[in-house]
């Protein structure tokens, strides 16, 4: 019996191993695609980056500056569908939401979670570009809205159920009508929390790029306007990094960067902000 | 109240608003499809002839190569990931906890074009140089394993929805295991069991159904990842065994044909794959709610 047990806590011993084994592979990745990002790009960002436009192929230089603002117009559009339904949808579930009609919303949002961002293209491709005949910002922005919509409604819901009773009886007992102690009370204490969910749905659709292709197109000139195709960051990263010429993927390489930065540090801020916020709200 | 009745109104009108599009975009896909599902009925997803020049169009490359890719995925990412949920939840010191979380979360903020373009340029040259060399040398007699090394195809792909699926998978694995409630595992250890086997028996056995469910949550995400993939399959509509020959998805066929669609046919046949591609994740995304939500109590707890 003496070799059983031995090898029983061999297994053991070598199991748990490997689940440490597991954790440590999983980093691997991680690490190399930083280390690679951040290497090869670091060097190709310089100001050019920011304020030029890109160069045709054979010249040297030339920037993301169309792509960036591009990419910035179509996150405001994108916030101005998507937030109203989100924030909305969220404040009917938590004080509206009835067990049938809330569960419901809810299990649409999370369709919609689930639902391939290329699909919501599409969608957008069907209700937006086909009836105006053309390409667009419009529809690229309304594609983005429509992705964030989950994200948003389920970060309010959970923010406004955490706010205290109390909170709203004392508002309603000193005579407040309802929509105002929520808007002014209610709202107003779940703030931050609700803004993290905000921050991490533009987190998570800054780096959308399949969703675009057949919306916002991109565009090689510097256009703002809503009725044209579009430039966006991970779009323009996307036909660089495809492109047959070195300067180009140099180019692709630095915009990897800046969108790595910038979705890592608006998760880093919300998911820090959201920390703070369940932990004060379970104490 | 009037102003009362208006917000409430409001906030209903947004949420319906949501119901509505979900509902819409389903509705527009089978609309947008119908021509093509009507020329080509049943052979639409059983045939492997795509060939937009002759507008006669088979579904069936992108299926088996969405298939096979996520698959593939699945295998190589659920022990990983079910590794690091049992270390994070069973194991790991609280010291180690939340920055190894943390850090297999940040795996999952990266955007898709990312994982692609870092594919392109390192995964790829390394499977064509180091890897898929190694495989045709020594498993070269199996039919996953033939023809030259392109570096791009399915094992590409696959690997690379792997690394990107798996904290989706850890991540819920983790809060599935953190609800089992101690006594499995008090018991389990006082019966005399290891650490280990408390942990097989008694705990894995227990969330049995919610791991299914995180399973079945990586493999939606992996159904619809769009970008690393159509970048690093090679795009070509072709069913072979090999996983190193190139393939297609439904996802990167839309993505690379849509927009130069070369006419109304080929667009509603890329309408009908969009169709599919959005039945299949529903139904998978359904499956893995169900699942979660049964072990989670129907709390709803367990959320993305």
């Amino acid at each position: 019996m003496m070799g059983r047990d031995t090898l029983r806590k061999w297994v053991n011993r070598w199991m748990l191993a490997l689940t440490f084994a597991s954790a440590l592979i999983a980093m691997v990745p991680l690490f190399l695609i930083f280390f690679h990002i951040l290497s090869h790009g670091i060097g190709a960002i310089n100001l050019d980056f920011f304020t030029e436009m890109p160069k045709p192929v054979g010249e040297t230089g030339g920037g993301f500056a169309n792509a960036i603002a591009g990419s910035l117009v179509l996150l405001a559009l994108a916030c101005s569908v998507g937030l109203p339904i989100g924030i909305f949808g969220g404040i009917y579930l938590a004080e509206y939401g009835g067990r049938k009609t809330g569960e419901v919303v809810r299990f649409f949002s999370d369709l919609l979670n689930g639902t391939p961002s290329i699909v919501v293209g599409m969608f957008c491709y069907a209700i937006l570009v086909k009836p105006m005949k053309h390409f667009s910002a419009a529809a690229g922005g309304a594609a983005l809205g429509i992705i964030m919509i989950p994200t948003v409604l389920s970060t309010t819901e959970t923010m406004l159920k955490m706010v205290p009773r109390s909170l709203r009886e004392g508002a309603l007992a000193l005579g407040l009508p309802y929509w105002k102690t929520m808007s002014s009370i209610v709202l107003k204490s779940a703030r931050a929390g609700i803004l993290t969910g905000v921050l991490l749905a533009i987190a998570r659709v800054a780096g959308e790029t399949a969703p675009l292709l057949f919306t916002a197109l991109g565009n090689q000139f510097w256009s703002l306007s809503l009725k044209e195709p579009i430039a966006a960051l991970p779009l323009q990263i996307f036909t660089f990094a495809i492109s047959p010429y070195e300067d180009w993927h140099n180019q692709a390489w630095a915009g990897a960067t800046v969108l790595i930065l910038m979705v890592l540090c608006l998760n880093v801020v919300s998911r820090f902000f959201m920390k703070n916020k369940l932990a004060r709200g379970r104490s | 109240m009037k102003g009362d009745r208006i917000f409430e109104q409001a906030s209903r009108m947004f949420a319906i608003l949501l119901v509505v599009i979900v509902a819409s975009i389903g509705f527009l896909l089978l609309k947008e499809s119908l021509p093509a599902i009507r020329k080509f009925g049943w052979q639409f997803p059983f045939s492997s002839i795509w060939d937009p020049v002759a507008e006669v169009f088979g579904a069936w490359p992108f299926l088996y190569g969405t298939i096979v890719s996520s698959i593939l995925a699945l295998v190589i990412a659920l022990p990983l990931s079910l590794g690091i949920a049992i270390f994070l939840a069973e194991l790991a010191p609280p010291y180690l906890k939340a920055p190894v979380a943390f850090l297999t979360e940040l795996l999952a903020a990266i955007p898709s074009v990312i994982y692609g373009l870092w594919g392109l340029f390192f995964l790829v040259p390394w499977l064509r140089t180091s890897v898929e060399p190694f495989l045709i040398k020594h498993f070269g007699f199996l039919p996953f394993f033939k023809g030259p090394p392109y570096g791009i195809g399915m094992l590409a792909a696959g690997l690379i929805l792997a690394i990107m699926i798996l904290p989706i998978i850890s991540s819920i694995s983790r809060e599935v295991l953190q609800a089992v409630p101690n006594h499995q595992r008090e018991a389990a250890l006082a019966l005399g069991a290891t650490r280990w086997e408390a942990t097989r028996m008694a705990v894995l056995r227990y969330g049995k159904a919610g791991l299914l469910g995180a399973v079945f949550l990586g493999l939606g995400r992996a159904l619809g990842e769009t970008m690393a993939v159509t970048m690093l399959i090679g795009n070509r509509p072709e069913v072979s065994l090999s996983l190193l020959a190139p393939g297609h998805t439904m996802a990167s066929v839309i993505a690379n044909e849509f927009a130069e669609a070369s006419g109304p046919m080929h667009l509603s046949a890329l309408m009908g794959v969009g169709l599919a591609l959005f039945g299949t994740t529903m139904v998978v995304n359904a499956g893995a709610r169900f699942l979660v939500w049964k072990v989670s109590g129907g709390r709803g707890e367990v959320r993305e």
